[in-house]
């Protein structure tokens, strides 16, 4: 087995603007994303960190071929996705689950809970239906539910316990990587804790690989081992989490660190990390896409956007600070 | 540090009942909460989902869903008067005025087909009579209060042409509009990134300071009553089970349930091996058992917790708990 099961290089993916009920023109693009590198390694989790808008969803569902890339190339377990025949693909699609923010909308409503989470394994025709409804029983167990919720409906559940059919549903299929699209952050923080617990350990009992999109850094750090910090459509640093958690170079991931709010009423802070808000991705500044917000700013930043590179063993960072 | 609340009592609420009446039984959403707030205070009211703050804080406008729920018992006053014995029309002139309210989804509290300056100017119009240039002039004010760039701009903006880290300033500019007395604030940011989370707090509390005005925070997360609270109420299943000043409490948690939930808080500071988590769920609160709600999860449960429910005990001045480990 390869050490790396998912690797991204230079992926892009470009939204046209258009103008025109008819005859549509395009007016510009905006660049969800724009030019990522990225490792998952086997059996860890990969947090992918930004605010809305910095296009980490849009890597995620290109990861899960729900959109097509601009540009660039996706390699899982080494070999080239785009490349793949329809069986390969099938494959690749039943490999690669998703789990998704709200568990009130991720679970359609008019389905049993049996259905929901043997839907992947349906669709995939792998097994016969004595084996199918074994399998559901096993998933559930393995979050943490009754095998009799099989019968019964979404709404019969809490916030907390459909995000854990949603997570069941993910593992149905046998699947390698699952990507992690803000799995807490609907819940109630006394619930958050028994999900991501619950995570941690399916990761430790079936070799799981995550894919973890946040925008909460306790959350990340908590639970993944490499973190990418995205700012419209780039990554503008990466690293080891511990090493990032202690060592943030970049004056976006300390400003990230900065607006975390306080867990004590000592701690309390008085400014306001960030001005501004994310740049308008059809209009993006010139040079670092950053430096309108950024306290640090040289006219360097203005003219010339800076590259990753790497300024501790295995830390990369875009700034011309460094 | 914050400076001190003024000793003014602006609200009092007193032994306030909120029941729904439901086909499968009465449900008991707020059961019996009482607490007060004095001038330029904040107090945060902390719980799960389903504990009963939300409807509190519906029941302090007197917009509890009709025709289910009913404010069945107690007393809001509110500066002084009484609030339940209000006729609606009477009410019309207290909500937005004298107390306003945040909630949490700026999506769906502004109306997509109205301009922006119409929005903000119908409270202004009703409350202070104003019309015309001296409308627009105000509302542009109110803008700006909010630190919205171009206020004059934004007025004829619609709603979808804006960030959601706008939309809730602007939805926040409503809410101030008229300088209410106090100001609920429902889980105003959870739907906004961290970096914006962090400048609407500081806004708040800049306005704040700068008014008169008293703040109930509804949350359940702690990290935002240790940023912007003076005194802490945690609710659980309809019933208020510990109050205290926010040090008191993040310093000496004396409930089982709000030491869990405190511990359950992931600090960013650094890496727990395990998560602390709460097992189980809140109650179905059709029929709440007669002992305490908490039963069912606390580490520490008797069996005479199981029967009856504890009377509040004041555990050091100010810090209260409804808890019989404390008696």
């Amino acid at each position: 087995m390869l050490p790396l099961l998912l690797e991204a290089v230079g992926l892009k993916k470009h939204f046209p603007v258009t103008e025109g009920l008819v005859y549509q023109r395009v007016v510009g693009w905006i660049k969800a994303v724009d030019g990522i590198d990225f490792t998952v390694k086997h059996g860890e989790t990969f947090g992918l960190v930004g605010e809305s808008g910095c296009g980490k969803t849009t890597t995620s569902k290109l990861i899960l071929l729900l959109e097509t890339k601009t540009a660039g190339t996706l390699r899982f377990d080494g070999a080239d996705i785009h490349g793949f025949n329809s069986t390969a693909l099938k494959r690749y699609r039943a490999s690669v689950q998703a789990v998704f923010q709200d568990p009130y909308s991720s679970l359609n409503p008019r389905m049993r809970v049996g259905d929901i989470v043997g839907e992947p394994l349906r669709i995939n025709n792998v097994l016969s239906a004595s084996a199918l409804k074994e399998r559901v029983e096993e998933v559930l167990t393995q979050v943490g539910l009754l095998p009799e919720a099989i019968a019964r409906y979404p709404h019969e559940f809490s916030g907390g316990q459909r995000q854990r059919i949603a997570i069941a549903r993910s593992l149905a299929p046998y699947s390698r990587l699952i990507v992690l699209d803000e799995p807490v952050s609907a819940l109630d923080v006394s619930i958050r804790a028994q999900i991501m617990n619950l995570l941690q350990d399916l990761q430790q009992k079936l070799g799981l690989t995550f894919l973890l999109i946040a925008h909460n850094l306790a959350t990340v750090r908590y639970m993944s081992k490499q973190v990418a910090i995205m700012y419209t459509g780039k990554i503008v640093e990466m690293g080891e989490s511990d090493e990032i958690f202690t060592h943030p170079l970049h004056p976006y991931t300390q400003a990230l660190f900065y607006a975390a709010l306080p867990s004590h009423p000592r701690h309390r802070r008085e400014e306001s990390p960030l001005i501004g808000e994310v740049p308008n991705p059809l209009n993006p500044p010139p040079g670092c896409l950053f430096h309108p917000r950024c306290v640090y700013a040289k006219p360097v930043c203005r003219a010339e956007e800076p590259l990753l590179r790497e300024e501790a063993p295995g830390h990369t960072v875009a700034c011309h600070l460094y | 540090m914050k400076q001190m609340a003024d000793d003014r009592l602006v609200l009092e609420v007193d032994d306030l009942k909120t029941y729904f009446f439901t086909r499968w039984g009465v449900v008991k959403a707020v059961d019996g909460v009482s607490f007060s707030l004095r001038q330029k205070e904040s107090l945060g009211l902390v719980g799960e989902s389903g504990c009963g703050k939300s409807v509190t804080a519906l029941s302090l406008l007197r917009l509890v869903p009709q025709p289910a729920g009913r404010i069945v018992g107690g007393k809001i006053r509110l500066l002084g008067e009484e609030l339940l014995s209000k006729s609606e029309r009477e009410m019309r002139k207290v909500r937005g005025r004298l107390i306003s309210m945040i909630l949490q989804d700026p999506m769906t509290s502004l109306n997509p087909v109205f301009r922006i300056g119409f929005q903000v100017g119908e409270a202004i119009q009703m409350h202070q009579g104003l019309r015309g240039k001296s409308l627009w002039d105000k509302a542009k004010e109110v803008l700006r209060l909010v630190n919205i760039p171009a206020p004059e701009a934004r007025l004829r903006s619609y709603p979808h042409e804006m960030s959601g880290g706008m939309r809730q300033r602007v939805v926040g500019a409503i809410a101030l509009s008229c300088q209410p007395a106090v100001l609920i604030a429902d889980e105003p940011t959870t739907s906004l990134d961290v970096t914006i989370q962090a400048q609407y707090l500081k806004l708040l509390r800049d306005i704040q300071r700068e008014s008169s005005m008293s703040l109930i925070f509804i949350t359940h997360d702690f990290g935002i009553v240790a940023q912007m609270c003076d005194r802490v109420a945690v609710m659980y299943a309809g019933k208020i089970v510990e109050r205290g000043s926010v040090l008191e409490i993040f310093d000496c948690p004396t409930h089982p349930y709000t030491q869990a939930l405190l511990a359950a808080v992931l600090p960013v500071e650094g890496r727990p091996k395990r998560l602390f988590s709460i097992e189980g769920q809140p109650p179905s609160l059709h029929d709440l058992p007669p002992g305490c709600p908490f039963y069912e999860r606390c580490i520490r449960r008797r069996d005479r917790c199981r029967e009856n429910y504890p009377a509040e005990v004041e555990v050091s001045p100010g810090h209260s708990v409804n808890c019989w480990e404390a008696v």
